[in-house]
């Protein structure tokens, strides 16, 4: 019934139609622009942030469990004991410590106060192979405690070495001579996107049992728990939480496990009902959209009355005349939709290049749009079309 | 056609406007409906085109009784038996002849090769092979109902219906599209031809005139 012809000759009538009444066309399509411009736009751009945000969340840790502690009088962190008891726990493949503070290092006579140092395990950068730029990373022999190594980070390498021929340099750190085997790549993660490290002379890495000896520490405040690839991190979380239950004497004030990956659904879960959200309001511009559109066909059916009785005298059914109907409104919701698409996503390219995010197109945000903007055009074209269908063709013939 | 009577409700009153009009046309006739404006001659013509339905009366068009059909088997009908020309053209004003020309093929659902075919014939049968992609507008009045009569011929209908064809047009160009006509006639097509111009309905082979809703058959020299 609904011939390919009578499709191609309904589309191009509309496109003649859109041509031949420019400003109204314009002013009609500009409320399907605003209204899916808006809508992707908003989508995408949280898209991106949720994106941006979530890759640096992994960056720390997928399938990690954090374990931070604050010391008591009667306990301070975890010691070699308690260490190795969580390793031993189902499902945990590794413990990676962390020990931190500041200190002071002299390189070539100039003396760097400000020295940020990261007490590591090899077990670390086992789990975070790509982390090393240049040199090696730590391996297990280097644990002993006398292994007078050290990684740099790149702040480090700019601020205090400048340049040239650092893999096995000597420096001096915490009053020890430690030779440098590593540069390790910048930090992404969001630990440094929210801290403020313009004033300090940047991080070096040394083995974590050195770290506690420089530091006078004696125990481990953080560590990284690593689960193996086959357990699920929940189990593993109640078994670490009741190991430390032990550990601490059933006192949970001065621990914290943080599930990553918990952490994550949870923002990731914010994010799509703020995506929803934005996305429902913007929707709204939509609708207002529709409703220009349906005024613009109402118009362009009283203006053609004439043309629908001519068509029905000359054998089209009522059904073809409203397809036409309904495919001119299409159409005008769909090059209106189109252009908001474009609108939308600058806008998101804008946003993100301000917020310094990585811009990815949301192929399915595109569909979203387009396919918003159809619906629109089959919702409020529908009843402009039966209205022309249902024209008694005597009538509409002799109408002027 | 017996006993066809056409009612308008209007208000509280109801207007008969035929009043049980009996007429037969006979295939490959040249008919001429005469009447003043407001004879009912409308009424007649847009029941014989399928555009409306008696109130009662019985109406075959081709040995297929019309009644009570609906709007959408009406089209059909339309599409197959009648072929409309009107006083004022109606072409489509922003589709060139050729387009206006293929409109009714396409309502009939004809394959796009041989509509193609069609509206090239059509088109050059009428003496606009010339003018195929001219807009209505850069045409000439009798052009264009030439246009038209193409259009009204192209899908072959059982019967031409025409409605003041030369109304707009003037005495020249008229006798050109009567000349068409006589043409068409020859060839064997029906038509049926509404007019209040005495001398264009002495063109026809016969002549109905029509008024106050009732006809007589009648020649020219009652008129």
């Amino acid at each position: 019934m609904l011939s390919l012809a009578v499709i191609k000759q309904s589309v191009v009538m509309a496109l003649q139609n859109i041509k031949s009444n420019k400003m109204r066309s314009f002013l009609t399509m500009l409320g399907i622009m605003i209204g899916v411009a808006a809508v992707i736009g908003l989508i995408t751009i949280v898209q991106i942030v949720s994106d941006n945000v979530m890759n640096q969340f992994s960056t720390l840790g997928a399938g990690t469990l954090n374990i931070m502690t604050w010391s008591t009088p009667l306990k301070d962190g975890l010691t070699e004991g308690d260490l190795r008891s969580i390793s031993n726990i189902e499902g945990v493949d590794g413990v990676s410590p962390t020990v931190t503070f500041t200190t002071t290092s002299v390189v070539d006579n100039e003396v760097y106060e400000k020295t940020d140092i990261a007490g590591k395990s090899f077990i670390y950068f086992e789990r975070n192979k790509d982390i090393i730029a240049y040199g090696r990373s730590f391996v297990e022999s280097d644990m002993s405690g006398d292994s007078y190594v050290c990684i740099v980070d790149p702040v480090y390498v700019k601020k205090v070495l400048r340049g040239k021929d650092i893999i096995g340099r000597k420096i001096l750190v915490g009053g020890y001579t430690y030779t440098i085997i590593g540069i390790r790549k910048k930090d992404e993660s969001i630990n440094s996107y929210m801290s403020d490290n313009s004033q300090k002379d940047g991080t070096i890495i040394i083995p974590y049992k050195n770290a506690l000896a420089m530091s006078g520490k004696n125990n481990v405040e953080n560590a990284e728990v690593y689960i193996s690839s086959g357990a699920k991190i929940s189990e593993v979380e109640s078994a670490l939480r009741k190991a430390l239950n032990r550990i601490y004497n059933g006192d949970d004030d001065f621990y914290a496990v943080i599930n990553m990956d918990s952490l994550m659904e949870m923002m990731d879960k914010v994010y799509g009902l703020l995506g929803t959200m934005l996305g429902g309001i913007a929707s709204i511009a939509l609708v207002v959209g529709g409703i220009g559109i349906m005024n613009m066909m109402l118009t362009s059916v009283s203006e053609r009355t004439k043309e629908i009785g001519l068509r029905k005298a000359l054998g089209a059914e009522p059904s073809r005349i409203q397809a036409q109907f309904l495919i001119e409104s299409v159409v005008l919701s769909g090059v209106g939709g189109v252009i908001g698409i474009v609108i939308g996503l600058v806008m998101a390219l804008v946003a993100a290049s301000l917020m310094k995010a990585q811009f990815t197109i949301s192929f399915g945000a595109i569909a979203l749009g387009f396919g918003f903007s159809a619906a629109v055009g089959i919702i409020f074209g529908w009843m402009p079309a039966k209205r022309a269908s249902n024209l008694n063709p005597i009538d509409a013939l002799r109408s002027e | 056609m017996e006993g066809i009577t056409k009612e308008y409700q209007m208000g509280d009153e109801v207007s008969v406007v035929l009043k049980g009009i009996d007429l037969t046309v006979y295939k490959g006739e040249f008919l001429a409906i005469l009447g003043p404006s407001g004879s009912g001659k409308s009424t007649l013509m847009n029941i014989i085109g399928c555009l409306d339905v008696p109130t009662s009366g019985k109406y075959w068009l081709n040995n297929r009784l019309i009644e009570d059909e609906d709007q959408t088997s009406l089209a059909h009908i339309r599409s197959k038996e009648v072929g409309f020309i009107f006083q004022s053209f109606y072409l489509l004003q922003r589709q060139d002849a050729w387009h206006n020309v293929e409109l009714p093929l396409i309502y009939a659902n004809m394959h796009e090769k041989e509509r193609k075919a069609r509206v090239e014939e059509m088109l050059t049968k009428v003496g606009l092979a010339d003018k195929m992609h001219h807009f209505p507008n850069q045409l000439s009045g009798g052009q264009q109902q030439r246009v038209a009569i193409a259009r009204a011929i192209a899908t072959n209908p059982t019967i031409l219906l025409a409605d003041e064809p030369t109304g707009a047009l003037d005495q020249k160009t008229g006798a050109a599209v009567m000349d068409l006509f006589h043409e068409l006639n020859d060839e064997g097509r029906t038509i049926i031809m509404i007019t209040h111009d005495a001398k264009i309905a002495s063109h026809a082979g016969r002549i109905v005139r029509i008024l106050d809703g009732d006809i007589s058959e009648g020649n020219l020299e009652d008129a």
